[in-house]
């Protein structure tokens, strides 16, 4: 499914938080936002999964106005793993992937089958299957971002949306939590705080700094040592991995 | 290395044990009728075991009664069985829009009386038995001046707390609604102590602090409808609860606007806390802690404690009443006294058992 960001822009008290933002992601692709902190980002991302509603312009999902379907239509084809602890009730493991099931079902109506079989399925894809019975406030870091991945699996949605799913995460989790996204076959719009990740994993990468989006393209095309030091105020350099070739960025302060 | 880690770290505690539900809620059940007989037996009376059935079953049925068996009979029908069934009633409800508030404000410390309401009730409450407030209503003026006046409370706490551009935040009605109380709590000491009565104090202490005295065949079925309208609400909307639990943004991501649900959930409790009140003044600590204890039984998922968490406040509810009725005869404790003296104790034992954080094992 196609995400098209049109024109957007917020406005919280006054204040634009984000400007005429124009952005797309093909089917299947993942695409990345990155950016310093403040810039944007979570603004940006939060309309797409309908926590926020933008002040100026639409987001369409396969040409669809995202705020014109019902919030169940919208949650069946966008899910999104948001930056939130998951509160303090202490859930179990399966009753949280059980939420993704919400949108497909009728208020009072019973736990189907297909709720229970989709949501076994969900967290086997992740390799989280023994955790079912764990409590989900007892997990860590990395088996927490697994199970909610899970969760918005279980949504069965065409669009995944990510806001900074590696933070607090070790380097491996990390690596295992990309992965997992990118294997979903997914559209993915991640913001990502990390530029050596980003430039692994996405196929096309979004920069945005004071709210407005300042390049957009392929990685290896849009992290120029010239956009880091204007947006991220970094001299940096760029090094070829010794594997698999994609440029990453080793950086230093900029001279005074 | 000689030592084997078995279990990589994190793993080591327990999976989460539940109690399943069917024999839970049939055992909760068969409880909640067994206490209802056992709080309609005992009294001060004296009236037998065999007397209290058969004057029951002619309740029901609608049997004869001896004359010389009439004054016994209206203890046990008129008197005893409704104030039991609204000891029920009561706990129940409070029991249910505890988890209500619980979810509302996403605050293991709140009850639904940190919103303001039951305060604000106790301010109408106040001005009918300490100046007559609406004494044209009669025997239905208590109720009505503490139902209105709980309603009233709440728009108030609605609208100061529903700030410009931020909405019903949980953060705001959590501190708006506790201001509000100290406020109600203030205008309500202000009028015991203008009132020009030597009992003011004592009874205004009274309700607030909780009685089912004034139980009736009238005050049952209006409470009961609206707890049971109120807890019908909950169990449909249960799974939104769950969601709403999880946070904002993980609500709006999984299709539930967390504001409007919210905003309707706020209502729900208001005007159910409202009734139960009404009936009963504010008694405290039923919806703070028989939530908890529910968890600490079945988890935290809302479809589970909004099925046990009812049963479980009104079995609480007839016993805590039995006790307050008993324990020092003739004198009628607050049932407010008795729920914090057996609740506190109970739920520090079982908390430190349990390793307890917020909602379950």
């Amino acid at each position: 499914m196609r995400v098209d960001i049109e024109d957007l822009s917020v406005e919280v008290a006054g204040a634009r938080l984000v400007r005429d933002v124009e952005l797309r992601a093909e089917s299947g692709q993942f695409v990345g936002v990155v950016g310093p902190n403040g810039s944007g980002k979570s603004t940006l991302l939060r309309c797409v999964y309908r926590a926020l509603r933008p002040t100026y312009g639409r987001v369409l999902l396969d040409g669809d106005d995202l705020h014109g379907l019902t919030a169940r239509e919208g949650a069946r084809r966008l899910a999104a793993l948001p930056q939130e602890s998951g509160g303090e009730f202490d859930f179990t493991v399966a009753e949280v992937v059980a939420m993704g099931r919400l949108p497909h079902q009728r208020a009072a109506g019973r736990t189907s089958r297909e709720d229970t079989d989709v949501c076994a399925a969900a967290l086997e894809q992740v390799g989280a299957g023994h955790l079912t019975d764990r409590g989900f406030l007892t997990l860590s870091g990395g088996e927490k971002q697994r199970v909610l991945i899970a969760r918005a699996l279980a949504q069965r949605p065409k669009v995944l949306v990510l806001d900074e799913p590696t933070n607090h995460l070790d380097i491996s989790q990390q690596l295992e939590v990309l992965a997992l996204v990118r294997d979903s076959g997914l559209t993915v719009l991640a913001a990502l705080h990390d530029l050596n990740l980003a430039a692994t994993h996405c196929d096309v990468l979004y920069v945005v700094h004071g709210g407005r989006l300042v390049a957009s393209g392929p990685p290896d095309e849009v992290l120029t040592a010239g956009l880091l030091a204007d947006v991220f105020g970094v001299r940096a350099h760029r090094v070829p991995h010794p594997v698999s070739g994609v440029p990453q960025l080793l950086f230093d302060r900029l001279p005074r | 290395m000689a030592t084997t880690a078995h279990a990589p770290p994190g793993s080591t505690t327990a999976p989460a044990r539940r109690i399943p539900l069917p024999p839970l809620l049939a055992g909760l059940a068969v409880a909640l009728l067994g206490s209802l007989l056992c709080c309609v037996a005992l009294g001060s009376s004296g009236i037998g075991w065999g007397r209290v059935l058969r004057y029951l079953g002619a309740g029901l049925t609608g049997g004869r009664i001896e004359a010389d068996e009439v004054s016994a009979y209206t203890i046990v029908w008129e008197l005893r069985f409704p104030r039991a069934l609204l000891a029920a009633v009561v706990g129940a409800g409070l029991a249910a829009v505890g988890v209500a508030t619980q979810a509302l404000v996403r605050n293991a410390l709140a009850d639904p009386f940190v919103l303001g309401i039951s305060s604000g009730a106790a301010v109408g409450a106040n001005a009918v038995l300490l100046f007559g407030v609406l004494g044209s209503l009669g025997v239905w003026a208590l109720s009505s001046a503490a139902f209105l006046s709980a309603l009233a409370s709440m728009a108030l706490v609605y609208a100061a707390a529903r700030g410009t551009g931020h909405g019903l935040t949980p953060l705001r009605l959590v501190l708006v609604g506790t201001a509000m109380y100290y406020g109600f709590s203030a205008i309500t000491t202000l009028m015991v102590f203008s009132a020009d009565r030597g009992d003011a104090a004592r009874s205004a202490m009274m309700w607030l602090l909780g009685s089912l005295g004034g139980a009736s065949w009238q005050s049952v079925p209006i409470a009961a409808g609206a707890v049971l309208l109120g807890l019908g609400y909950l169990l449909w909307s249960a799974r939104g609860l769950n969601v709403l639990a999880m946070g904002d943004e993980t609500s709006s991501a999984l299709g539930v606007d967390p504001e409007r649900r919210r905003r309707v959930l706020f209502v729900v409790v208001a005007a159910v806390t409202g009734a139960v009140v009404a009936v009963s003044g504010a008694i405290g600590f039923v919806g703070l802690m028989v939530p908890h204890a529910t968890r600490m039984l079945v988890g935290a998922d809302h479809r589970r404690v909004l099925a046990v968490a009812p049963l479980l406040g009104a079995v609480l509810l007839v016993w805590v009443d039995v006790v307050s009725r008993l324990l020092l005869a003739p004198v009628e404790l607050p049932v407010g006294v008795i729920t914090a003296l057996i609740g506190v104790p109970c739920f520090i034992l079982l908390m430190r058992r349990r390793g307890y954080t917020f909602g379950g094992a």
